[in-house]
């Protein structure tokens, strides 16, 4: 399964709610405002860090960049419009709206 | 070659009459019910509010759809679920959710079936789709 989260964390459950619902293996793509949870050193780290005892983690760039977000939570991977689109391929998806 | 039947989920994790998703949802699960696919829906998250019973919707101005939910079953959709962290962590019981239809032998009423969310998770990895409302 791929996870797509686009909700601030400091906002909205989504991360959280999403969390719940993974399984061992599963993909987390964090998106448009979902990747200020990528953010190193913020209340959501350690949420992100347990979630990555189980799951890959990826972050997409363009967002990163748009929101000046440069420093990451160690072990999220970066990932762009066409690593986008190829992880879209390989899994089922829900998207935590 | 007949074609495989198209398992298809519905999640809702969003409380209703607050914006629109709920209703236009369950408008889209009674339309692809004409269809052959298996339908399954889960209320998780916020969405457990939307199958509270006893919802009077009058002084909003708005129909409500809690009457609807109670065709899903002559719909042929009777796979309804609903998170139980979900529904225990806002205070409600199995007794407060609305009746998706009634069985035809007992004519006892059917409720969605309260499920742990390590079961929605393995329920989501069978899906052909998941569509979220």
């Amino acid at each position: 399964m791929l996870h797509t989260v686009n909700k601030s964390p400091f906002q909205n459950n989504a991360l959280t709610d999403c969390s719940r619902y993974v399984q061992a293996g599963d993909v987390v793509l964090l998106l448009e405002d979902g990747v200020f949870a990528a953010q190193a050193g913020t209340t959501q780290s350690a949420l992100l860090e347990k979630m990555m005892e189980q799951v890959t983690i990826y972050a997409l760039s363009a967002d990163l960049k748009a929101r000046a977000i440069k420093a990451l939570v160690a072990g999220v991977q970066v990932t762009d419009y066409a690593g986008f689109v190829e992880l879209v391929e390989q899994h089922k998806i829900h998207s935590w709206l | 070659m007949a074609e495989e039947v198209k398992k298809i989920m519905f999640t809702v994790r969003k409380p209703p009459h607050g914006s629109i998703y709920v209703y236009e949802g369950l408008e889209v699960k009674l339309i692809m019910a004409a269809y052959d696919a298996d339908i399954s829906v889960v209320f998780m998250d916020d969405g457990v509010f939307a199958v509270k019973r006893g919802q009077d919707t009058k002084e909003l101005g708005i129909k409500g759809f809690e009457a609807t939910y109670g065709a899903l079953v002559d719909y042929e959709i009777q796979k309804v679920f609903v998170d139980r962290q979900s529904m225990e962590s806002r205070g409600m019981t199995e007794e407060d959710l609305v009746i998706i239809g009634e069985d035809e032998d007992t004519e006892e009423p059917i409720r969605p079936q309260v499920v742990d969310a390590s079961e929605i998770a393995a329920m989501m990895a069978e899906q052909h789709n998941i569509l979220s409302f």
